[in-house]
C-alpha cells in the first residue's frame, strides 16, 4: 500500500476523534455554564434544558467529518495520477476539510439542536445500507449466473444443454482439434447428481428420521443429552474431510467388498460419494424432524395412547401424520443440500459423464463439473468456462425452488401448531 | 370532579389496537400532587390508560390514541415534541421489577447518564445516593453498589426501579401494579414510600387491589369496559360509591 | 309387571355387553402379543438408526486417525557437513551473490558418500544420496552458509529429513518382503538405511516441518504453515465484514423495520441465501470480485469477502434468536427514563444478546474455516509454496491444502492429508468449545 493512502487513512481517523472529542467538550462545557448555578440534575427538559447530551454533539461532529474525508478519500483515489504534488492537495485537502467541518459545527451546539435525533437517523440509515447487501448479493448472484448463462446460450444451444446426451467439454481444448465446440448435453450430469443425491437420501431419510423419532419418543434424557451432541458433530464436519474419508476407506472397502463377491467397482463411485453424502446428511434431517416432531402437541399423542395404542402406532399413526408437512420440509432441504454438495462428489464421485443408473459406476454431477470446468487454466470466453455458469444458474434454480417450497411448507406447519 | 391546577387534563382520549378501542373517550383531570389510584376490572383498560401519559403506547405496533392529552397545558401528543424528553419528565414502574442486569448504580445512573444530566463522578454518585435515599433503599445497598441490581430480593429490586426513576428527577410517576409480584412485607414497605414521594411528586397507580388503593390513595378512578365510571376522592367512591357498578365491584360482586 | 321387564330386559342387555367385551379383550389380547413385538422392532430400529449414526462417526475419526498420526512423526539425519571452501566459494571471494548460487548439494553428496566409503559407483552414489531430502537440506545450508559466511570451511552438524520413502520404510508402509521390483526402495538402500538407523544418526522426530513449512513438491518439507495463514486471514475478514453485516441486518428487520413487503424482501432473501449451495457464493465470487471488479485470483481478501457473503446469514439468525431471547421488560425500563428506543435497543438490548451474537458468530466462522468449494472458483488452489505476508498475496486455505493433498496417493500424502485434517478437525472443535465455554460464561454474569 502507498504511504499516502496510509497518512490519509490515519489523518481520518485522527480527525474523527478529534472532532468528537473537541465538540463534545465544548458542548459539555456550554452546558455546564448554562445550568451553574442549578442543583445538580434538576436543569431538565423545563425551558432551558437541553435536547441531547454532550456527546452526542460530539457523535454528530464526528459522523459528518468521518463521512465527507471518507468521500474525499474516495474521491481523490479514483482520481489519482500519480503526481506528487496531486497526493499532497489531496491530504492538505483531506485535513482542511475537516478542521473547517469541525469549527463549522461549533456553532451548532446549542441546547435546540437535536444531535442525537441526527446521530440516530445516521444509524438507521447505515442499518439499512447493511440489511441491503442481503438483496444485493441475491441480485449479485442472479445477475452473474444470468449474464454468463446468456452469453454461454448464445454459442451453445439450450436445448442441446438441457437435453443432450453427451457431455464432452474438453475436447474443445484447442481450436484446431476435431469437434471444435465440444458438446455440452447436460443430461448425464442431471442424471449422475440425481443418482448420488438418490443414493444420499436413501441412506439419510430412513437413519435421520428414525434417529429423531427414537430420541424425541424413546431414549431417556441422558441418552439424548449424549447422543444428540454427538450427531451434531457429524454436521459440523467440513465435507472436504468426508470426501477424503470417501476416497481413503469408503470407496476401497466398497470395492474390496465387491472382489470378494467377484464383480469389480472402481474405487470412485457413486455408492461411495452417495453413502458418505447420507451420512453428513443424517443431522440435518435428525434435528430438523425432531423439531416438527416435537412441535406435534402432547394432547394428540396423549389421545392415541388413552385408546390403548403403543407408543410406535402413536408414532406412525398420529404423530407422524400431523408432522409429515414438516418432515417433507426436513427432506426436500436435504435435497436441495445433496444437490448442492461439492466436496464429497469432487473426490468420491469421478469426473467421468457416464449416463448410467449403476450406482457401482463412476458418474459426475453438477457440482464437479462447475468445478473441472473453472479450475485449471481458463480463458474466459470459451464455452467451456461459460457453461460452468449455465451449470451453476441450474443448479440455483433447483435448489432455490426446493428451498422455497421447504421453508414455506415448514412456516405453515409451524403456523397450524403455534 | 374540580381539581384545582390539574397536573394532566384528558379530553376524549381514545386508544385503538387496530380495530379494537380499548378506551372510549375518557375525560379526567389528574392532581399536581398526591396518589390518583385507577383500579377496575381486568381488561378494563385502565393500564392502557395509564401508558397514554408517557406515550409508551408508542411502542405497541397497531396501537393509535386520539383525543388530548395535556400537561403543565402542554400537549404531549403534538407532532413537535419528542417523547422521549416527556418520558424523562414522566417516570414509570411496572408490574414485574425490571432493573438492567447492571450494577446498582449502574442502574441508577442510567437515566441522568442519557440525559447529560451531571458532569463528573461526585455529582453523579451524589445523585445516585439521593435517589436512592429518597427510594428508602440507600441503607439496605450502600456497601454494596457494585452487585448486580438483579441479585436484589423483589420489593428492593422495585424499590431499585424507583429509585432508577427518580434520578431522572421527574414530576409524574406511573406505577403499573407495582406490588402485584411482591409479598406483603415488602408491599407494605412499598406503599410507605408511595405515601413519602407523593409530597413531592404527581403519583398515579394501577391496582387491582382496592385494598392498596383505598390505603395509599387520595383519589380513585373506576375504569369499567374502557370507561371511565367514576372519579372521586378515595373515601368517596369507597364509602359512598355513585354508581352501582361502582358498588358491585368493590364489594366483590364483579371483577 | 312393566317395569320388571325392564329390568329382565336391561340385565339380558348387561350380560351382552359383557360378552362382547370379554370378546374383544380375548381377540385384543392375541393382537397384543403381535403389537408388542412391532413395538418392539420399532424401537430396535431407532437404535440401529442412531447406532449406524455413531458408527460411522466413529468409523470416519478412527480411520483419519489411524491414517495421519503417523504423519506427526519423521526421520531426520543428523549429519555434520564439511563446508568445503573449494566447493562453495572456488575463488574465495564469498562474494554474497556467488554464495547463493553456490553447489550446496555437491556439499551434501559429499558427506554422504563419506557415510559409506565402500560406495563407489555412480549409480549406487546416485541412490545413496537420494535418501536425503536434497532440495529441503540443500536449503538450509544454503541459508546457513549466506547468513553467516564465516562458517565456510568448518564442519557444521545438521539436521535434515529423510527422503520420504526412507520415512515410510521405517514407519514400516515399505513392505521389506516384497520382491525389489514393486518396492521404491531398492535391497542395497534398505542395506544402508539400516546401518545409519544403528549408527544413531537417522532418528525419528517430532514432525515440526509439518507445522512451520508451507507446501512442498516433495512431502517430507510439505507443511500446513502457507495454508494455515491463508486460513487465518481468510477468517478474520470474514468475520470483520459478517459481523456488521449480519448483527446490522437483524437489527433493522427485528428492531427498526417497518413490516412491510420491502422487508419481507429482505428477510426471504437471507432465509434463501443460507440455504442457496455454497459453490453458487465461488461462482458470484468468480463473476463480481474477480471478472468485474478486477481483483486478483488466488488471494485471502476475495476468499474472506466470498465467505462472509456465505456466513452472514448463519449471523443474521443467530443475532434475532439472541435479539427475541432479551425480554421486553428491559427496553421498556430503558424507554420510560427516556431513553430513545435506538438508545434502549444499542445499550440495553444489544449487550445482552452479546453472548448469543457472539456465540453464532463463531460457529458461522467454524463453517467459513472448514469451507473449500467456493475458495476452488476464485483460484485459490494455486500451488503456492510460500508463507503469504498480505492479503492480497496468492494464498491457499487448510481445507483447499487438504483437497490439493488428497490428490495424491502415496502414503506420505495420505498421511499428511490426514493429519491436516486433524489439525482442523482439532481447531475447530477448539472454536466450538470456545463458543460454549463463552455462552456459559456470559450468560452466568447475568
Amino acid at each position: 500500500m502507498d504511504q499516502i493512502i496510509l497518512y490519509i487513512l490515519i489523518l481520518m481517523v485522527v480527525l474523527t476523534v478529534g472532532g468528537f472529542i473537541y465538540n463534545k467538550n465544548l458542548a459539555l462545557d456550554r452546558y455546564l455554564s448554562s445550568r451553574a448555578h442549578e442543583e445538580i440534575g434538576t436543569t431538565l427538559l423545563k425551558g432551558s434544558g437541553w435536547h441531547s447530551q454532550a456527546s452526542y454533539h460530539g457523535y454528530f461532529t464526528a459522523w459528518v467529518v468521518g463521512f465527507c474525508s471518507f468521500l474525499l478519500f474516495v474521491a481523490g483515489l479514483y482520481f489519482r495520477n500519480g503526481s506528487e504534488v496531486y497526493d499532497l492537495i489531496w491530504l492538505a485537502l483531506v485535513l482542511a476539510s475537516g478542521v473547517c467541518i469541525v469549527f463549522l459545527l461549533n456553532r451548532k451546539i446549542s441546547p435546540e439542536f437535536a444531535a442525537r435525533t441526527w446521530v440516530e437517523r445516521f444509524i438507521h440509515f447505515c442499518l439499512i445500507v447493511l440489511s441491503f447487501i442481503a438483496v444485493l448479493t441475491t441480485f449479485g448472484i442472479v445477475l452473474s449466473l444470468l449474464f454468463e448463462s446468456l452469453r454461454f446460450f448464445s454459442k451453445v444451444s439450450f436445448l442441446d444443454f438441457l437435453f443432450g446426451l453427451q457431455w464432452s467439454p474438453q475436447t474443445a481444448l484447442r481450436a484446431d482439434q476435431a469437434g471444435q465446440s465440444g458438446s455440452f448435453g447436460a443430461v448425464p450430469i442431471f442424471a449422475g447428481t440425481f443418482l448420488i443425491m438418490l443414493v444420499a437420501m436413501t441412506i439419510a431419510g430412513p437413519v435421520g428420521l428414525m434417529i429423531a423419532i427414537y430420541l424425541s419418543e424413546y431414549a431417556s434424557a441422558a441418552t439424548r443429552k449424549i447422543v444428540k451432541p454427538l450427531i451434531e458433530i457429524l454436521a459440523g464436519i467440513p465435507t472436504v474431510v468426508y470426501g477424503f474419508f470417501a476416497l481413503l476407506t469408503v470407496g476401497p472397502t466398497i470395492r474390496n467388498f465387491a472382489e470378494t463377491l467377484g464383480f469389480s467397482v472402481p474405487t470412485q463411485s457413486a455408492l461411495a460419494a452417495g453413502v458418505v453424502m447420507g451420512v453428513m446428511i443424517i443431522p440435518l434431517i435428525s434435528s430438523l424432524s425432531d423439531d416438527v416432531i416435537n412441535a406435534v402437541p402432547q394432547s394428540l399423542r396423549d389421545g392415541s395412547y388413552a385408546l390403548g395404542a403403543t407408543k410406535s402406532e402413536t408414532m406412525k399413526q398420529v404423530v407422524f401424520k400431523g408432522a409429515l408437512p414438516g418432515i417433507i420440509g426436513a427432506f426436500l432441504l436435504a435435497v436441495s443440500r445433496a444437490i448442492g454438495e461439492t466436496m464429497i462428489v469432487v473426490m468420491a464421485a469421478g469426473r467421468a459423464a457416464n449416463l448410467t443408473g449403476n450406482p457401482f459406476e463412476a458418474v459426475t454431477t453438477v457440482t464437479v463439473q462447475i468445478v473441472a470446468l473453472l479450475t485449471g487454466d481458463q480463458e474466459f470466453d470459451s464455452p467451456k468456462t461459460l457453461a460452468a455458469f449455465a451449470l451453476g444458474l441450474v443448479l440455483f434454480v433447483i435448489t432455490l425452488i426446493l428451498n422455497m417450497i421447504a421453508l414455506s411448507v415448514v412456516r405453515r406447519y409451524r403456523e397450524r401448531y403455534d | 370532579m374540580d381539581i384545582q391546577n390539574p397536573k394532566f387534563v384528558c379530553r376524549d382520549v381514545r386508544v385503538h389496537y387496530g380495530d379494537f378501542e380499548a378506551l372510549h373517550g375518557i375525560n379526567i383531570d389528574i392532581a399536581d400532587r398526591g396518589v390518583t389510584a385507577f383500579i377496575g376490572p381486568s381488561g378494563c383498560g385502565k393500564s392502557t390508560f395509564l401508558r397514554t401519559f408517557n406515550r409508551m403506547n408508542d411502542t405497541i405496533e397497531g396501537a393509535r390514541v386520539s383525543g388530548s392529552v395535556t400537561m403543565d397545558g402542554q400537549d404531549i401528543y403534538d407532532k413537535g415534541l419528542d417523547p422521549v424528553l416527556l418520558r424523562a419528565r414522566v417516570g414509570m414502574v411496572f408490574q414485574k421489577p425490571n432493573p438492567f442486569p447492571k450494577s446498582i448504580y449502574d442502574n441508577v445512573a442510567y437515566g441522568p447518564k442519557i440525559h447529560g444530566m451531571t458532569s463528573g463522578k461526585a455529582e453523579m454518585d451524589a445523585l445516585v445516593e439521593r435517589s436512592l435515599r429518597r427510594a428508602g433503599l440507600w441503607e439496605e445497598v450502600k456497601d454494596r453498589l457494585k452487585i448486580a441490581g438483579t441479585g436484589l430480593s423483589g420489593g428492593q429490586q422495585q424499590r431499585l426501579v424507583i429509585a432508577r426513576a427518580i434520578a431522572v428527577n421527574p414530576e409524574v410517576i406511573l406505577m403499573d401494579e407495582p406490588a402485584s409480584a411482591l409479598d406483603p412485607i415488602a408491599t407494605a414497605k412499598l406503599e410507605a414510600l408511595i405515601q413519602e414521594l407523593k409530597e413531592r411528586y404527581c403519583i398515579i397507580i394501577v391496582t387491582h387491589s382496592m385494598a392498596q388503593a383505598a390505603r395509599v390513595s387520595d383519589k380513585t378512578a373506576f375504569f369499567y369496559m374502557g370507561d371511565l365510571i367514576e372519579y372521586d376522592a378515595t373515601e368517596k367512591i369507597f364509602t359512598n360509591p355513585g354508581d352501582t357498578r361502582t358498588q358491585d365491584y368493590i364489594t366483590g360482586r364483579t371483577g | 309387571m312393566a317395569s320388571s321387564s325392564h329390568i329382565q330386559n336391561s340385565e339380558a342387555l348387561e350380560t351382552e355387553t359383557k360378552r362382547e367385551s370379554q370378546l374383544a379383550a380375548e381377540r385384543a389380547k392375541k393382537h397384543l402379543k403381535s403389537r408388542r413385538a412391532r413395538e418392539w422392532r420399532f424401537k430396535l430400529w431407532g437404535r440401529a438408526a442412531v447406532l449406524f449414526a455413531l458408527a460411522s462417526l466413529i468409523w470416519l475419526l478412527f480411520s483419519l486417525a489411524g491414517t495421519g498420526f503417523t504423519a506427526f512423526q519423521q526421520n531426520f539425519m543428523t549429519l555434520d557437513v564439511e563446508l568445503t571452501e573449494s566447493v562453495i566459494s572456488p575463488d574465495g571471494t564469498r562474494d554474497p551473490q556467488e554464495l547463493r548460487g553456490a553447489n550446496y548439494r555437491r556439499v551434501l553428496q559429499e558427506t554422504m558418500y563419506d557415510l559409506f566409503p565402500e560406495v563407489t559407483e555412480r549409480r549406487e552414489r546416485r541412490d545413496l544420496f537420494a535418501l536425503t531430502s536434497a532440495s529441503g537440506a540443500t536449503h538450509q545450508i544454503r541459508l546457513m552458509v549466506y547468513n553467516d559466511p564465516s562458517l565456510i570451511g568448518q564442519t557444521v552438524t545438521l539436521t535434515v529429513p529423510t527422503s520420504d520413502n526412507v520415512d515410510q520404510l521405517l514407519k514400516g508402509y515399505i513392505d521389506r518382503d516384497l520382491p525389489e521390483s514393486l518396492r521404491k526402495v531398492s535391497n542395497e538402500q534398505i542395506v544402508w538405511i539400516d546401518s545409519l538407523k544403528k549408527r544413531g544418526i537417522i532418528k525419528k522426530k517430532f514432525n515440526t516441518i509439518l507445522f512451520t513449512h508451507p507446501d512442498s513438491r516433495d512431502p517430507e518439507l510439505a507443511g500446513i504453515a502457507g495454508a494455515v495463514v491463508g486460513s487465518i486471514m481468510i477468517v478474520v475478514i470474514a468475520f470483520l465484514l459478517a459481523l456488521p453485516i449480519g448483527v446490522g441486518s437483524a437489527l433493522y428487520l427485528d428492531e427498526f423495520a417497518p413490516k412491510n413487503k420491502w422487508t419481507d424482501l429482505i428477510e426471504i432473501n437471507i432465509n434463501n441465501l443460507a440455504a442457496v449451495p455454497s459453490i453458487v457464493f465461488g461462482l458470484l465470487g468468480l463473476a463480481i470480485f474477480i471478472n468485474f471488479m478486477g481483483l486478483s485470483r488466488s488471494i485471502p481478501l476475495v476468499g474472506g469477502m466470498v465467505l462472509a457473503l456465505r456466513a452472514f446469514p448463519t449471523i443474521v439468525v443467530a443475532t434475532r434468536a439472541a435479539l427475541r431471547s432479551v425480554g421486553p421488560g428491559i427496553v421498556n425500563g430503558a424507554l420510560s427514563l427516556g431513553a430513545s428506543h435506538t438508545q434502549s435497543v444499542f445499550q440495553q438490548k444489544l449487550p445482552l444478546a452479546a453472548p448469543g451474537i457472539l456465540t453464532g458468530s463463531i460457529i458461522a466462522m467454524a463453517q467459513v474455516l472448514g469451507e473449500t468449494a467456493p475458495l476452488l472458483m476464485i483460484g485459490m488452489v494455486a500451488f503456492v509454496t510460500e508463507v503469504p505476508n498480505s492479503v492480497t498475496d496468492p494464498s491457499t486455505a487448510l481445507p483447499v491444502q487438504i483437497f490439493l493433498w488428497s490428490d495424491s496417493a502415496e502414503r506420505a500424502w495420505s498421511e499428511r492429508t490426514a493429519a491436516a485434517i486433524i489439525i482442523l478437525l482439532v481447531i475447530l472443535i477448539l472454536m466450538n468449545g470456545l463458543a460454549i465455554w463463552l455462552r456459559n460464561r456470559l450468560e452466568k454474569r447475568r
